[in-house]
């Protein structure tokens, strides 16, 4: 196990403010998953991600602590794969009451029932499962990450937009392909598109032959069709369908045209700043995990600005209350769902170079907000720890 | 008969003729429009991302903002000449003039740091901590308090500008992002994008007085955000730029209730008047035009093309 703590060294900037000096000590917990292989290595998965915004969350709150007396402490563990996750949790949880979270889903479940975890304020930051937010959701977790259910709504938002309804699907065999592809299923029923075939990729080895032979034929018999989904969120395979599908078609999903919490190339709404803070403080691109762990730090961070709190009561009850906003780069207020406490955001719709486009998109109607047509809204989630 | 004539030439001779210089964040370049003719009549290059942008007091020169160019240009606005530049720190954005003439106080957006640079001596005279995303300026008519509004920590930073340095920090909501003085300094108003609300500040006190909220009809209240503002003669009435819901709102400043909303092209950013006041023209981001709106019937009375992404506006006189 690794531990360290980042320090909260708060510079005399200011003339004494008025409230006595506060510090909210934060943990952060990283439970190593086993990445399978995959037939790239291309884009390696940073070592830090996840972390690395929860670092330049801390820091954008220390900026602001130092002009309220307010200090922030995050306390780091890695759990490796032989070491036990909830006695690290348990560790944290002795420590402070505001825990984020970046494991398996199985994991965050097991943290949230620990006895030590009652009334604590943790922070899902990396499972995009539905059932986190449905029958499995727990009182005491809050999900930054967006769930899978989210980003496949925002695509058929899109696919729908496009008049892409005739689809077809290619699933990976990775627990996180098949919920995702479960996903895909549930938001084309959801906005009335067609799935008319399916092919699972399953091959035991490496590509026998190249690509540019081997993806025609497997994808031949699909026959004519709008746009084909892969559900790959290993990324092993997907990479290698684009422009080499037997019909020229559009490829969606986990490759081509994505659905994503977070991406490089959002640039508007003041994104711009986000980016290059944390590339400047990290060498390298913020990914949606990274993202959903600054959400985590900087929700802590308005909710002690607002109140000038650090108790758990306070904190918990105005990140859930109605005067919560959090500025987060989307073009609009994040606000968590009081039914699952999912946050509440836009979906950012994107190839490697470009956002296409954001949902919710226009057209795109809700009683209440916009935002509740992406993901489990209220009459659909079956979560009853938040009543 | 003649007495008339005469009288339309006095009147004609009074309304000044004039300039809107509008920055092209897109396009790096100034797009200069005729108060007159309503009609772009010059466009010059700048650095790279220009934004802010404002004149002197005697209108001799211009000041920019070139963002990505680290660099706030100073240009001969007779000529179009870059003439040189200052050092503004990294990320320039928004900026004031002090009424000196010769402080410039600079957000530097992406080092949470206001810059002090003097346009003399051309050189950095303060450099001053503020939150994270410094953007919003402004500064006092007397000269003695210069604000900073920063977005990601949501306050106003209160500079003195004697010692340069900060002697109060409040909180405003959600991504501050324009301040000004008005009513001879008595009150500071702050715009918050993603918190939807205008803050009046007491200055005395540096305590709030009123919060206003705009409504757009057939626009989720989320997506109405709040940015740059000005006001009319005798600041009586606030021009509010409403970003994406692109609607400029009409808010009375004696009673802080709005008045009216007015249809413009899309995100809405800055604005300035013409000399008289009776023109407003506003910046249009997305839609890459400036609406001009005639203030007494608060209409849209036109649009002007203008290159990509126009952010700031400011006015300058020509006619004398």
């Amino acid at each position: 196990m690794k531990h360290l703590v980042i320090g909260a060294l708060v510079g005399g900037v200011l003339a004494a403010p008025a409230s006595a000096e506060m510090t909210l000590n934060i943990g952060y917990l990283r439970v190593e998953q086993p990445a399978p292989p995959t037939l790239s290595n291309l884009d390696p998965i940073p070592e830090n991600n996840g972390l690395a915004g929860a670092q330049t969350g801390l820091a954008d709150n220390l900026t602001t602590g130092k002009f309220l007396g307010q200090k922030y402490e995050l306390t780091v563990t890695e759990v490796f794969e032989d070491q036990d996750p909830l006695a690290a949790a348990r560790d944290l949880l002795s420590a402070s009451p505001y825990l984020v979270i970046d494991a398996g889903p199985e994991d965050i479940i097991a943290i949230a029932d620990l006895a030590e975890a009652e009334g604590a304020v943790l922070f899902n930051t990396s499972a995009g499962d539905l059932a986190l937010r449905d029958v499995e959701c727990r009182g005491n977790l809050l999900h930054t990450l967006a769930s899978d259910a989210m980003r496949t709504d925002a695509l058929a938002q899109v696919l729908v937009k496009k008049r892409w309804d005739d689809l077809v699907m290619i699933t990976g065999t990775h627990a996180s392909d098949l919920s995702y592809a479960e996903a895909v299923r549930r938001s084309l029923t959801k906005f009335g598109l067609d799935l008319n075939g399916e092919k699972e990729w399953a091959f035991d080895a490496d590509m026998r032959r190249n690509a540019s032979q081997e993806v025609p034929l497997f994808t031949q018999d699909f026959g004519d069709y709008d746009a084909l989904i892969i559900a790959d969120e290993v990324h092993d395979f997907g990479r290698y369908v684009l422009y080499n599908t037997w019909q020229a078609r559009p490829v969606v999903g986990s490759e081509g045209l994505t659905a994503v919490g977070w991406s490089p190339v959002i640039e508007q709404w003041g994104a711009a700043q986000l980016q290059s803070r944390f590339e400047d403080e990290h060498a390298r691109e913020m990914t949606a995990q990274d993202y959903a762990a600054w959400a985590a730090v900087r929700t802590l961070g308005e909710a002690m600005t607002r109140t000038n709190a650090s108790d758990r009561e306070t904190l918990r009850g105005y990140i859930m209350s109605e005067q919560f906003e959090l500025a987060g780069f989307k073009g609009r207020p994040l606000t968590y769902r009081d039914w699952n406490g999912q946050l509440r955001q836009p979906i950012a719709i994107v190839h490697p170079r470009a956002l296409v486009a954001q949902a919710p998109l226009e057209g795109f109607l809700h009683q209440t907000n916009e935002l509740d047509s992406l993901g489990l809204d209220r009459p659909e989630s079956k979560c009853e720890a938040f009543q | 008969m003649i007495r008339l004539t005469a009288m339309f030439s006095l009147l004609a001779s009074t309304a000044m003729a004039g300039e809107i210089w509008v920055t092209n964040e897109k396009d790096d370049t100034i797009s200069v429009i005729s108060t007159d003719t309503l009609e772009v009549i010059k466009t010059y290059e700048t650095g790279e991302r220009p934004r802010g942008i404002l004149f002197n007091s005697d209108y001799s020169r211009v000041y920019i903002c070139a963002s990505d160019s680290n660099a706030v240009q100073v240009m001969d606005p007779n000529s179009g000449e870059i003439l040189h530049e200052l050092p503004s720190g990294d990320d320039p954005e928004q900026f004031v003039l002090h009424p000196n003439d010769k402080h410039l106080y600079i957000a530097n957006e992406d080092d949470a740091i206001t810059t002090v640079v003097d346009v003399e001596t051309r050189k950095v005279i303060a450099q001053i901590d503020v939150g994270v995303e410094p953007e919003g300026m402004a500064v006092s008519p007397d000269g003695k308090i210069a604000i900073t509004t920063s977005e990601t920590t949501n306050m106003a930073h209160w500079i003195d500008t004697d010692t340069q340095e900060l002697f109060a920090n409040t909180l405003v909501d959600s991504r501050p992002r324009h301040a000004e003085f008005i009513k001879d300094g008595a009150e500071m108003w702050v715009s918050s994008e993603i918190g939807g609300t205008l803050t009046v500040f007491d200055t005395a006190t540096q305590t709030e007085k009123a919060k206003m909220s705009f409504e757009v009809q057939g626009v989720h209240p989320d997506r109405v955000q709040p940015v740059g503002f000005e006001f009319t003669a005798g600041d009586t009435h606030a021009f509010v730029a409403l970003g994406p819901s692109n609607h400029v709102a009409v808010v009375n400043a004696e009673t802080y209730e709005v008045e009216d909303y007015i249809l413009v092209g899309r995100r809405v950013w800055h604005m300035d008047f013409n000399e008289d006041r009776s023109m407003l023209f506003t910046t249009n981001g997305v839609s890459g035009d400036v609406t001009v709106i005639d203030v007494e019937k608060r209409e849209a009375i036109k649009s002007i093309k203008v290159g990509r992404f126009p952010w700031g506006a400011a006015y300058r006189p020509t006619g004398s």
